[in-house]
């Protein structure tokens, strides 16, 4: 009976020995990373390779009515391979193998790309299309750094409240629908809210405009005692919460049946619900929103076809199909002019300025603050995570 | 090693009908060992490869940590994640949760499964017996993600719940509980029938013959039977149960439990070293349970 027990136990150690090694051969390896921008383009590789959003690359293999690749595959010559992602998070792992030339980031991935050397400047001299995007998209801070600019802009759109005007005898105009515990108390079990660590700064948002000595400047850049504050309005929130989503047909159905009658949504859910009585708002306290960057990466082997599918995607035509297809305003008034739904900028706001600047675009928490606080330590997407587990319960 | 090797024939041997045995044939026939490992190798190169490394993969993950800007690994040993696992009171409560919803799930599971067995295994005709194993089996042909949203229109506002008068209970922990035993009821019946099946109707005569009263043949006669029948089933929907983190999001309401912990962690947060801590915990969980049910000795009969 010893023997083999032992036995048994060398052969545990040597399994994981071997695991360990395995592992960490899996290791990084810091090649050839160009993270300083082309002086101008060479020849066409022929071919290019996209890591994307959902609905942002589509050759007509998911609807042969939507097909925007095969175009460009015609008139650059480069074919194209095209990989899609779910949360920002797994486009950093995958972002991280080299695989991909072009990708593109929302704000809370754009700053880690950069961080983690991953991206390469963009020579937006080199990009014709550059010109013709909202001057308010330009240079803004999840796309450059130090004065350096690392993709250009694709698309935004922000997180509105949605509600059932049902269930509202007058239409909500604040945050304070769903984080005001007298409003919270007519619609119990009934709200909603986003899934995700990235939905604190929701509540911080709504602190920063009702609870000012709090001092929160940025809803992305919080110190511990302003984490914990917005944490403390998340878990009161919690107890009327019906459900989260991250799903967003989940969220549709559940406005369509009436199991939830307010909270966050995307302007895209509302388009897809057909009950009559659903409609968004933008709250008087403005908004958290997304604001897609194309970038280039610094492992890039065809930066050249990466350049042209840039250039292809911020063309009026292109940048209007896509943003179209996913629910987003485009980035350039030429793109508005070439939607199918001639009122889709409308619906969007896009290039409505003044809207753009009640939307905090999502940013990737830090632990250096993002509103230029040196005197406290920030609280980072890791820490905002642990929370979220907190608040969930 | 009891006899196998034969020793050298002493009679002469009848005339030899097909080939001679090849050498390396003969070679296999006299090294039993080689015999073996070669029959083994590959499944156990498989087992060792998808189970041990993997767990063992699992429990160094869980003594790193990551870097929280880069996200990079560092792998430096640290006790940390486990600290944070213990001191938090988060992880108790969803660890309790979710046993709590296992142990629902089965307990549910088990009672529906026993009556519905003994019905196909010992009062139906053989035919209908069929169509009933039929039955059974047939939602297992349907997707997963299938059942589980159904059971969200069901139990939706206004849903085939609230029509048939009984009412919702709404997304929720109950609604966990109720979607989990519907999903998991078709592995909990067959193992149950299985053995149900494998009692002999003559002991049942037998003992009726020697004037057993019905409660007397079931608790000395069918339960000893059928207990490794129960225990497997029960393993099926805890252990399924356990590690379920879609069916919580989709119906579950505001709820979480471990998988969610750990999709999360693995998925957004990006932190795989805490994911891989978490992981553990329904291991040991499983680990506890298997070996209470060892001691039992429920599990030889299986």
């Amino acid at each position: 009976m010893k023997t083999p027990f032992r036995r048994g136990r060398v052969a545990v150690a040597c399994l994981s020995l071997l695991s360990v090694s395995a592992l960490a051969a899996c290791g990084s390896s810091d090649d050839d990373k160009k993270t300083d921008a082309v002086e101008e383009l060479g020849k066409s590789e022929g071919q290019v390779s996209i890591l994307a959003w959902p609905g942002y690359v589509e050759d007509g293999s998911n609807d042969p009515a939507v097909d925007w690749v095969s175009a460009f595959e015609k008139d650059s010559g480069c074919e194209v391979t095209s990989k899609v992602y779910g949360t920002s998070d797994e486009a950093l792992n995958l972002a991280k193998s080299g695989e991909y030339d072009v990708i593109a980031a929302s704000g809370d991935l754009s700053l880690r790309l950069i961080a983690s050397d991953e991206a390469q400047a963009i020579n937006t001299d080199l990009v014709p299309n550059y010109e013709n995007v909202f001057d308010f998209l330009k240079d803004t801070e999840w796309n450059s750094l130090d004065g350096k600019n690392y993709g250009v802009p694709h698309g935004y759109g922000a997180n509105l409240l949605m509600y059932n005007k049902k269930n509202f005898d007058t239409a909500p105009t604040s945050w304070g629908a769903v984080f005001d515990k007298a409003e919270l108390e007519k619609n119990k079990g009934k709200v909603t809210a986003y899934d995700s660590p990235i939905y604190i700064a929701d509540a911080a948002l709504y602190l920063m405009k009702t609870q000012p000595d709090l001092g929160i400047e940025n809803p992305y850049a919080l110190d511990e005692d302003q984490l914990a504050a917005a944490s403390a309005l998340l878990k009161e929130q919690r107890q009327y919460v019906g459900e989260y989503w991250s799903d967003y047909l989940k969220e549709i159905q559940a406005f369509e049946t009436g199991d939830s009658v307010v909270g966050t949504t995307w302007q895209v859910i509302k388009n897809n619900v057909t009950n009559k009585d659903v409609d968004v708002t933008l709250p008087t306290e403005g908004a958290t929103a997304w604001n897609d960057t194309w970038m280039l990466s610094s492992q890039s082997e065809n930066p050249n076809c990466a350049y042209k599918w840039m250039d292809y995607i911020l063309s009026p035509k292109a940048n209007a199909q896509a943003t179209e297809y996913f629910g987003e305003a485009p980035n350039s008034p030429e793109a508005c002019a070439q939607t199918t739904d001639p009122k889709h900028c409308d619906t969007f706001h896009a290039g409505d300025e003044e809207y753009a600047k009640q939307l905090w675009f999502w940013r990737t928490p830090i632990k250096e603050c993002l509103d230029g606080r040196t005197d406290v330590e920030c609280t980072d997407y890791a820490q905002w995570t642990q929370a979220w587990t907190e608040i969930k319960g | 090693m009891t006899s196998t090797v034969p020793d050298t024939d002493q009679a002469p041997a009848p005339a030899l009908r097909g080939p001679v045995a090849r050498p390396g044939s003969r070679l296999l026939h006299r090294m039993v060992w080689l015999r073996l490992s070669l029959l083994l190798s590959a499944p156990l190169a498989w087992m060792v490869l998808v189970y041990v490394v993997a767990l063992a993969a699992l429990l160094i993950t869980s003594l790193w940590s990551v870097d929280s800007l880069s996200s990079e690994i560092d792998r430096t040993w640290t006790l940390d994640n486990f600290r944070t696992l213990i001191e938090n009171e988060v992880y108790r409560n969803v660890t309790v949760r979710t046993i709590g919803v296992a142990l629902a799930v089965t307990v549910i599971d088990v009672a529906i499964a026993l009556p519905i067995a003994f019905y196909m295994a010992k009062v139906a005709t053989p035919r209908a017996r069929r169509m009933l194993v039929v039955a059974v089996l047939t939602p297992l042909w349907a997707s997963y993600l299938v059942k589980v949203f159904s059971w969200r229109v069901v139990l939706s506002e206004g849903g085939l719940a609230e029509w048939t008068g009984l009412g919702s209970p709404g997304y929720g922990l109950t609604a966990v509980v109720i979607t989990q035993s519907y999903l998991w009821l078709p592995y909990v019946i067959l193992p149950i029938f299985a053995a149900l099946e494998r009692v002999p109707d003559s002991l049942l005569e037998a003992a009726g013959d020697l004037g057993a009263p019905g409660s007397m043949v079931l608790r000395s006669i069918v339960m000893p039977l059928l207990v490794p029948g129960i225990v497997a089933g029960a393993i099926f929907s805890f252990s399924l149960t356990m590690g379920d983190y879609i069916t919580v999001n989709i119906v579950g309401g505001a709820n979480q439990m471990l998988g969610n912990l750990v999709f999360v962690n693995a998925g957004a947060a990006n932190n795989l070293p805490l994911a891989a801590a978490i992981a553990m915990i329904p291991i040991v969980v499983m680990l506890v349970l298997l070996t209470a049910i060892r001691r039992t000795g429920a599990l030889e009969n299986i």
